[in-house]
């Protein structure tokens, strides 16, 4: 471990009147998952927004392997090696999965337009290749059914995979994964959970995550950063974070609302865990 | 019912998946090549503009059933590829470079209109192509110097490499190899990084930009392709018509074009020539139609466009993949034949029940 594979630095986004992120810091190292958790509206989708530059950070920057990377356009984050997925699945549905990944391969593309328009032998080469690095992808993810299927058709379970895949075929440096249980069952999200320790493991992908799951959380991450309101509760291993008083008040609500006490709180029980997100 | 087996990655970048296919469009094609012998001239010349619609539907298709950009300004790619080879061939310039060009100028002029494409949407960019419809069907009308203006112009004798092309059978067999030719470039697109990208604009920009795709440039390319291929189609209409002037290329066209394709069956290379071949037989059948029809239907102004106002509307509820997903069906009856069953076709969606509602 020489040097962290991405840093925020003292990230702030406002919206309007509200302060979506304030003030967030943080470092991933590589070969490490890294997940955010916090009720909804902590900001969590608005760091990977900000990661992915569909967001400029109003004060902070993101640096990535050393360069500032929050003026770059969307498309160049993807050039960098930086792979994300969405919290409500933005596959391209009317093409097949195969499709799909092979989208993924799209920033080592060389050929112009025009050159694939005449179908150039260089054009040929290149697209074998993409189908090979996609059927690695189909093997690792064991999609091998669904290869041909349109997106359209398939259940969301699958989609998610899919989804998952479509990003691995970037074979990016850092994963970002916003919410990849949300909307799977307990089988598929345990399904879920090894995969990403195989990536992180096998691929050796850096991963940050975005999960309300509290248990995939804690089998998969090596560190927890916890948000609340878009300030930084506390950052640990996931034991220490599920046990600072914090976390549990921004979840539950402070011991100090219940009844007994009639001093209100700053921060108030407005969110409950595990509700998916709708942000 | 065929199954392909692969075993290697070539064989699905090719562009016959098997021995089947190859041999029914080699059949097609040997069809087409013998139809002058067999069809009579009125026949062939219906079949020429076949040609020419299919080419249109092709860029149009690219552009709008690909990439998802919608453009109701057609018509003007159209008479600039018109004008640009009327003009040029009056200069003496042999067709292939007249016809280029005739590319080249709508491929720029798309470039341009694409600019707002990169800011707009949806309806919003159907009013800016809308309005530069207008600008180029005014321009068209007072530019009298090289459009020769309301009265229009007359276009000379075409001669490729030498070869007078002064009968219908032998435009035709231009036309034919065109339209080849384009439809053999827009599957090489569709096939490669290109086309992808296409297809990931149109179904989720978010995603596309997150993988790598430069949404600006992607759409102006398309642009610039769907305008090109209108050109070329405009050329060889210029030559078919021989005759050009304003009234030919107005808001009526664009939207009858993009209605075309729309019965032919969006997202497909099918669809643009379904849709073509459709257009032009429905209106001759029409024309053919008002001889026997009562008086009072027959002969009501209107008839054309209402027939075809009915068709999309059924299309739109009955069949959204238009008439390419009618060929699909009875392909598809006709392959596992007699095992095709009702709602084969049904949208297969399955939930779980975790599936938040949308």
């Amino acid at each position: 471990m020489t040097a962290p594979l991405l840093k925020a630095q003292n990230l702030s986004i406002q919206f309007g009147g509200l302060k979506a992120v304030d003030d967030v810091s943080f470092e991933v190292w590589p070969h490490e998952v890294f997940s955010l958790i916090g009720p909804n509206g902590a900001g969590k989708t608005t760091i990977f927004n900000i990661i992915s530059s569909l967001y400029k950070p109003t004060a902070g920057r993101v640096i990535f392997e050393g360069e500032a990377i929050s003026h770059l356009a969307p498309y160049e984050i993807a050039r960098l090696g930086i792979a994300r997925t969405f919290q409500n699945i933005e596959l391209f549905e009317h093409a097949t999965v195969l499709q799909n990944l092979l989208v993924g391969r799209h920033c080592q593309r060389h050929s112009s337009w025009w050159q694939d328009l005449l179908f150039t032998p260089r054009v040929r080469r290149t697209e074998l290749q993409f189908r090979r690095h996609a059927e690695e992808v189909i093997e690792f993810l064991d999609l091998q059914h669904y290869r041909d299927s349109m997106v359209v058709s398939l259940p969301y379970g699958v989609r998610k995979v899919v989804e998952l895949g479509r990003a691995l075929a970037m074979r990016p440096k850092l994963l970002l994964l916003d919410e990849p249980s949300s909307g799977l069952n307990v089988e598929e999200t345990e399904e879920m959970g090894f995969w990403i320790e195989d990536i992180k493991n096998d691929l050796g992908i850096t991963v940050i995550m975005v999960e309300h799951d509290m248990s995939l959380v804690s089998r998969v991450s090596d560190r927890v950063l916890a948000l609340n309101q878009g300030e930084v509760l506390t950052l640990g291993t996931a034991a220490e974070v599920q046990a600072h008083p914090g976390v549990i008040e921004a979840y539950l609500g402070g011991v100090d609302d219940l009844p007994p006490n009639p001093l209100p709180t700053e921060r108030g029980a407005q969110a409950h865990p595990g509700g998916g997100g709708v942000t | 019912m065929r199954f392909n087996f692969t075993t290697r990655y070539e064989q699905d970048l090719k562009l016959f998946r098997h021995a089947g296919q190859m041999f029914w469009y080699g059949l097609l094609v040997l069809a087409l090549l013998l139809a002058p012998l067999v069809f009579s001239e009125y026949f062939i010349s219906q079949l020429v503009f076949i040609w020419i619609y299919s080419v249109v539907g092709l860029g149009l298709m690219l552009l709008v059933g690909f990439t998802g950009q919608v453009s109701l300004g057609h018509a003007a790619f159209l008479a600039m590829g018109a004008y640009t080879e009327a003009y040029l061939q009056a200069r003496g310039w042999p067709f292939v470079l007249s016809i280029t060009s005739a590319a080249v100028v709508s491929g720029l002029t798309g470039v341009v209109v694409g600019l707002p494409a990169l800011r707009v949407k949806g309806i919003y960019l159907a009013i800016a192509t809308l309005s530069f419809g207008f600008i180029v069907e005014e321009a068209v009308t007072r530019a009298d110097s090289i459009t020769g203006g309301s009265s229009g112009i007359t276009l000379g004798g075409l001669e490729i490499f030498g070869l007078q092309i002064d009968s219908e059978t032998r435009f035709y067999y231009v036309s034919l190899v065109v339209l080849v030719l384009c439809i053999l470039g827009v599957m090489n697109l569709m096939r490669s990084p290109t086309g992808r990208a296409f297809v990931a604009i149109r179904d989720s920009e978010i995603s596309a930009q997150s993988m790598g795709i430069h949404l600006a440039r992607y759409k102006t390319i398309a642009f610039a392709l769907s305008a090109a291929l209108t050109g070329i189609a405009g050329a060889l209409y210029a030559h078919k018509l021989r005759f050009l002037s304003p009234e030919q290329f107005t808001i009526l066209q664009s939207i009858e074009m993009l209605i075309m394709i729309v019965i032919g069956g969006l997202g497909s290379i099918y669809g643009a020539i379904f849709g073509a071949a459709f257009w032009i037989l429905a209106q001759q059948f029409i024309v053919a139609a008002k001889d026997w029809l009562p008086p009072a239907i027959g002969q009501q102004t209107g008839l054309q466009p209402t027939i075809f106002g009915i068709f999309l509307v059924a299309f739109v509820l009955f069949e959204p993949l238009g008439l390419y997903g009618l060929w699909l069906k009875i392909r598809t009856f006709l392959e596992i034949f007699p095992f095709y069953r009702k709602g084969m076709f049904k949208r297969q969606k399955s939930y779980l029940k975790s599936e938040r509602l949308k």
